[in-house]
């Protein structure tokens, strides 16, 4: 009775009922919608960082963070089983050897300073963004391939083009100078122009011929499963490669480790802005609510209804109010979100974005516990602030409620 | 010899407003007995309300003692008093009797569900209690589709259906025609007679008293007169 009594309660004034439930819907959609852009655009910015060789998990001889040179190299990979082993597993999605020094490359008419990266094409294929990037020219065939790929910038600015020769200069482990002409057989576009300059592509097999060096490799880049959750494969990692330094995306990008947890913290504070927003609408219209009903409650008071039941049916009103405006929240939210899952258009208001690696297109990314959070701080929230006007209700004197009825 | 449904001794009620303080009842003594059919009667302010708040247990008195049914109310919690309100008294109230989102038949089950009793117990009792009041085929109209004279008859039939010891009325008839409060006042003295429950009742309406059986007269909250009237 309690409850027929709430529920009916909740649709007397239809229109007061209808606006709070507009409201309360309207303030799910939008912490679902806003958070569902921003996980999208820190989700591409993320992706653009990994995909620009940083992989999840990178391992490097000792040393190499400071001097990435030629001087430091990681043992073959057969020398160590134990690395080879993990690499196989299935917590691995992809991994690569790479050979990476800095050189010089010049054309006819200009010289710049690069990262020349000795890479396998094929493992490279799924785990970099090298090979889908190729907008002119062709990808890189195998590990003896002769040819470069060099980024769109870096060839404007040499101004040179496809097919043309380049000749790219670097130091061996005797600190002679490695010197070689190529042949430029690919060039990759990328959102970032910084990469376009900043690296060289060839085969690994091939840069190793050009510097002397045996089957040593200066990183291994690695994908695990999930790049939030890597403390697992971190740890397994490092036990396999005992003697190398490991370290995670986070470590080798603070920058973008420092945008993911202001990120989560700005979630949090835009669900609370949203829901202060939302509050004061709730407990008004509850307050209205009980305030319009002092003589009833009264009544029901005078007939012998605990004042703990009358907290009750207060509350359940608030619940029943909530949830409903929580479900067409999210349905609200899964019927705007659904025709833009491909992607966004923001090119006519995010230009410049590519220099923080945000693409044209924005990717929604709708995340189970950001939804789950959206709806748990209205629901918890939202009730704790109906114990305000329910316990008034349920403390009111049932003489003084319905003195106006009785003299 | 007859119980004692009602007990007041040295009943004093002081409101403050201010500064000022008004006696609303002083020195009340009064023993009221089962099954008995009895009108409080007085003029505006007299103290009738006052009174039957006070019986009700919805008010507490500034000094004296008050028993319904043996139970000293001016001890109790308020927890206990709506306990004691739910199943020893039954209330009719002048207006804004009827839970307004409730059909008749919800408001006649509501007490009763709040006393715990079966849905299906419920639901026959409170059809037999509104056929008894005449209110047959009108049992799921809302308050809103009710006449007043109907209104008050549901508020009559919810406050006998769980045979409670006592039903306090304050103005019943107050919102009705002549005619519908006549009627009402016959239906309450058949339950008197029938069910044997003691009923309560304030006025200052003269057809209604001509159906008390026992008529108290209360003037600036003391009690001026008190006697019993011969039918």
């Amino acid at each position: 009775m309690i409850s027929r009594i709430a529920w009916r309660n909740l649709w007397r004034n239809h229109r007061r009922s209808l606006i709070m439930l507009s409201a309360i819907s309207l303030g799910v959609w939008g912490m679902i919608w806003m958070t569902a852009l921003m996980r999208g655009m820190v989700d591409q910015m993320i992706d653009s960082s990994i995909k620009t060789l940083s992989g999840h998990i990178q391992i490097h001889a000792p040393g190499y963070i400071d001097d990435p040179s030629i001087e430091y190299l990681l043992p073959p990979l057969n020398k160590s089983p134990a690395l080879q082993k993990l690499l196989a597993s299935d917590e691995v999605v992809a991994w690569s050897e790479r050979l990476r020094v800095p050189a010089v490359i010049r054309s006819e008419r200009d010289v710049y300073a690069v990262t020349l990266v000795g890479i396998d094409p094929v493992r490279e294929r799924g785990l970099s963004f090298i090979a889908e990037s190729i907008t002119q020219g062709s990808y890189l065939s195998s590990v003896i391939d002769n040819k470069l790929l060099l980024g769109r910038k870096l060839v404007e600015r040499l101004e040179t083009r496809i097919n043309r020769r380049v000749v790219l200069m670097s130091q061996d482990p005797d600190n002679n100078i490695a010197e070689r002409g190529f042949r430029i057989g690919g060039i990759f576009e990328t959102d970032l122009q910084a990469t376009e300059t900043a690296y060289v592509f060839a085969g690994i097999e091939t840069v190793r011929k050009l510097l002397k060096v045996g089957p040593g490799v200066s990183e291994i880049s690695l994908l695990g499963q999930d790049y939030r959750n890597l403390d697992s494969l971190l740890e397994k990692t490092r036990s396999a490669a005992s003697n190398a330094d490991v370290k995670t995306w986070l470590q080798i990008d603070p920058y973008m480790a420092s945008i993911l947890a202001v990120m989560d913290g700005f979630v949090l504070v835009w669900f609370i802005v949203i829901f202060l927003a939302l509050s004061f609408g709730l407990v008004n219209t509850l307050m209205m609510a009980v305030f319009e009903r002092t003589r009833e409650i009264g009544l029901i008071q005078a007939l012998g209804m605990k004042p703990s039941y009358i907290l009750l049916m207060i509350l359940i009103e608030s619940i029943a109010m909530l949830l409903i405006g929580l479900l067409a929240g999210n349905i609200l939210s899964w019927l705007t979100i659904l025709p833009v899952k491909d992607g966004i258009d923001v090119s006519a208001v995010a230009s410049g974005l590519e220099w923080v690696g945000i693409s044209s297109t924005l990717l929604p990314a709708v995340k189970v516990h950001d939804v789950v959070m959206a709806n748990a701080v209205v629901l918890v929230l939202g009730i704790l602030a109906s114990l305000f006007p329910a316990w008034r209700a349920s403390r009111k004197v049932p003489i003084e409620a319905i003195t106006r009825v009785w003299q | 010899m007859k119980n004692t449904a009602v007990q007041c001794r040295h009943l004093d009620k002081v409101f403050k407003q201010g500064q000022l303080s008004v006696n609303a009842l002083s020195g009340i003594d009064i023993e009221i007995n089962t099954g008995e059919f009895l009108c409080l009667s007085g003029p505006s302010g007299s103290g009738k309300t006052t009174l039957l708040n006070m019986v009700g247990g919805l008010d507490r008195p500034t000094a004296g003692e008050i028993s319904v049914s043996g139970q000293r109310l001016d001890t109790m919690t308020s927890e206990q008093l709506a306990d004691l309100r739910l199943h020893r008294i039954g209330f009719v109230f002048q207006a804004y009797n009827l839970i307004p989102v409730l059909s008749a038949r919800e408001n006649v089950e509501f007490v009763m569900q709040l006393q715990g009793i079966e849905e299906s117990q419920r639901h026959s009792q409170a059809v037999e209690i509104l056929d008894q009041v005449g209110l047959t085929g009108l049992e799921n109209r809302r308050p809103a589709e009710l006449s007043g004279g109907q209104q008050q008859r549901v508020a009559v039939a919810r406050a006998i259906v769980s045979r409670p010891d006592l039903v306090l009325a304050d103005e019943p008839t107050a919102n009705l025609d002549s005619a519908n409060s006549d009627n009402l006042m016959e239906l309450m003295r058949e339950l008197n007679s029938s069910s044997g429950t003691t009923f309560i009742i304030s006025t200052h309406d003269e057809d209604v008293m001509k159906f008390a059986k026992r008529l108290v007269r209360l003037h600036d909250g003391r009690i001026v007169g008190d006697e019993s009237v011969e039918r």
